[in-house]
């Protein structure tokens, strides 16, 4: 059983996504939601961490926030899963703690 | 009443629906816009995501404020900055954003576009050539 990470801050406003990733451990999830999801569009200057993120770690997006801010999945960085409320619950109930990067 | 005309710029750095401040902005533009003032309105960083089209808030039980941009151009709202370099940062383009717009008088009735997109160096210019900003 491992963690599940959650931020909620755009990458380009806070560091809560650098922390989150510079310490989540390998075989950890990271769910990003509310203003979070802007760190999972590809070709922004947030792209970097989160691609190197991906060999360690799974990242998933909540799309119920994406579609709010007007965001397609298939800007969605390849790799990083989009789940739905019922997906959230679901990780909440899969790893051991849920821990959140404010 | 005083007569003189004041050149004010509400400066918009924030993403919507994470915090209150976007909504806030477009609801003080909206009153003010009732005082007959100059009005420009600049969207730098996170601010640019206000902009976005196709904005779906139904799933996330949030009122979705975004149509509300489309109706600027009716409160003589003409001058809307969006910085470039802010664009370029979060991998979007002007075609990712609403197709906002004014109708001038003086033309008769011509649909004209109310997002003016500039450079930061330009946007520096702007926030100083303005009397009053409006932090948002």
């Amino acid at each position: 059983m491992s963690t599940l990470h959650t931020v909620n801050k755009s990458p380009f406003e806070k560091t809560s996504l650098a922390a989150c990733l510079g310490h989540a451990s390998a075989g950890s999830a990271v769910l990003l939601l509310e203003d979070g999801v802007y760190a999972a569009l590809s070709q922004t200057s947030a792209e970097d961490q989160v691609k190197g993120a991906l060999d360690s770690v799974k990242v998933y997006v909540l799309g119920p926030d994406l579609r709010a801010r007007g965001l397609p999945e298939e800007r969605v960085i390849p790799g990083i899963s989009v789940v739905d409320y019922g997906g959230f619950v679901d990780l909440a109930a899969e790893h051991e703690k849920v821990q959140a990067w404010l | 009443m005083s007569e003189t005309i004041k050149n004010f710029l509400y400066l918009n750095r924030k993403a919507p629906y994470g915090t209150i401040y976007a909504w806030e902005s477009l609801e003080v533009v909206l009153i003010g816009a009732a005082f007959d003032q100059d009005v420009s309105l600049a969207f730098v960083e996170d601010g640019v995501f206000q902009l976005t089209k196709n904005q779906d808030t139904a799933a996330v039980g949030m009122k979705n404020f975004s149509p509300t941009y489309a109706a600027l151009g009716d409160y003589e709202v003409k001058k809307i900055y969006v910085e470039k370099e802010s664009l370029d940062e979060r991998g979007l383009s002007l075609d990712d954003l609403q197709h906002l717009t004014w109708e001038d008088e003086d033309d008769d009735w011509a649909e004209k576009d109310s997002i003016r997109l500039v450079t930061r160096a330009e946007m520096t210019a702007i926030m100083d050539g303005a009397d009053v900003v409006f932090s948002f």
